[in-house]
């Protein structure tokens, strides 16, 4: 499942704005080899003239089968994002190499209670985990930690919220506005919040972490700063720095 | 054969033949990590070089702050697709450590503080090609970026330069590292494009 095979062609079969500024595709990719939950691909966009780009894009769907689901975020002054988030339609073609990436994952059989903490787009590898484990009958318990500017930038908040239950909890922050009566203020997440809102170090969790590149230096500080191994805080960042 | 995407190619970026095939020119400087930024300081840094005799060559901060200090302009790529053209560091070549070292073997596996490795052949350390870098851009390297010191192999993907390096270990063989165990190849060439197994 870890060979990289070359690039192959895929096929958008569905295209759903569900954020102010992201949307969630789904691919149909024949001949895909399943991919692991928090693995990722490259997809490689070529104009009529020849000109190609390629992006790494985290994959939210997992398991077998060839049809493969990402959320991607318009960036800015993106090249990629902005053709994926406006442009891209279903019945269109593009091209993707993967899955790649043989640490940022969950597999079914890890004994670990995890802790999951997101930042923006950065739930898409953990969205992936968080639906393995709810369709697995892994006992161990999963907390998701979720950091979005407003509520309307959530990505999979109704889908998350119905994981809640024994095994899974999960908590929000909100860094610019919260919903009507939130009992937190709005504002970014500090140590003091990561120190309420996740496992303790004491329980010796697996935790992921994914997001912007200053979020995840901010939480994985924290982290280590509240006990946690760093060899258990697993992170992976997009963005400059 | 080609797969072309409709209406694609509007907002492409400007291309430059200093970028190797499949890279995007950025002007920021993204971060690749797999954990937790290391507090590494340097008053108790150390780079050790050890052999296959298990003969271990030290040097502290000061130690290597008086070994020759190279000015070293490159471009930079890393296998996430983005490279940096034109980039400036300073650092000690691997060449003035290495002269006091005595091995008879062909490959290391590069050690960081925070548990991290990647191996490399030496003689892609050797002859000028490789420094422990500690500025960039006309200042200390920030810890996100490897600092206090990092590997810095620019004519290899960029994960080959290894943040927060605390020395080296002779091997016989090109055993992997941590990325070349988690999916990325053994040895990482941009321009032959080797990202993956």
């Amino acid at each position: 499942m870890a060979i990289v095979s070359g690039w192959g062609p895929a096929t958008v079969a569905s295209a759903r704005r569900v954020t102010p500024t992201g949307r969630v595709l789904e691919l149909d990719v024949p001949g895909w080899a399943g991919n692991l939950p928090g693995q990722h691909l490259d997809l490689r966009l070529t104009a009529e003239d020849g000109y190609q780009a390629v992006r790494s894009y985290s994959i939210a769907s997992y398991g077998q089968g060839s049809r493969v689901e990402l959320a991607v975020d318009e960036l800015p002054d993106g090249e990629v994002s902005p053709y994926l988030v406006d442009v891209v339609e279903p019945g269109d073609e593009l091209e993707v190499r993967g899955p790649i990436g043989n640490y940022f994952v969950w597999r079914d059989e890890q004994p670990d209670a995890v802790q999951l903490i997101a930042g923006g787009s950065g739930i898409v590898p953990l969205v992936a985990i968080a639906r393995a484990h709810h369709a697995s009958s892994n006992p161990a318990p999963f907390k998701l930690v979720y950091s979005v500017r407003a509520p309307e930038d959530a990505y999979y908040a109704d889908e998350l919220r119905g994981f809640e239950g024994d095994r899974f909890t999960l908590d929000w922050v909100y860094t610019r506005r919260t919903p009507p009566g939130w009992e937190r203020p709005a504002g970014r997440i500090d140590a003091a919040t990561i120190e309420r809102v996740t496992l303790p170090a004491s329980g010796n969790p697996l935790v992921y972490v994914c997001g912007p590149t200053g979020f995840v230096e901010a939480v994985s500080r924290a982290l280590v700063a509240l006990g946690h191994d760093p060899a258990r805080v697993k992170t992976e960042r997009f963005g400059g720095a | 054969m080609a797969v072309f995407s409709r209406g694609f190619g509007g907002r492409r970026r400007e291309s430059d033949p200093a970028l190797p095939p499949g890279q995007y020119l950025t002007e920021d400087f993204p971060v690749l990590s797999a954990g937790p930024t290391p507090d590494v300081q340097t008053d108790s840094w150390s780079f050790d070089i050890v052999n296959e005799s298990n003969e271990r060559v030290s040097w502290s901060w000061d130690e290597m702050m008086a070994l020759p200090v190279d000015d070293v302009h490159t471009d930079i790529h890393c296998v996430t697709r983005w490279s940096k053209l034109g980039t400036h560091w300073r650092g000690v070549a691997l060449d003035h450590f290495f002269e006091k070292v005595d091995t008879s073997e062909a490959y290391t596996m590069v050690h960081s503080y925070g548990g991290y490795t990647t191996n490399v052949p030496l003689e892609d350390l050797l002859d000028g090609k490789a420094w422990v870098a500690f500025e960039f851009e006309g200042e200390p390297l920030d810890p996100e970026h490897g600092g206090p010191a990092r590997l810095l192999v620019p004519h290899l993907y960029f994960w080959k330069s290894a943040k927060w390096v605390r020395g080296l270990r002779m091997h016989a063989d090109d055993d992997p590292g941590f990325w070349e165990q988690n999916g990325y190849n053994l040895y990482g060439d941009p321009w032959r494009e080797q990202r993956y197994w």
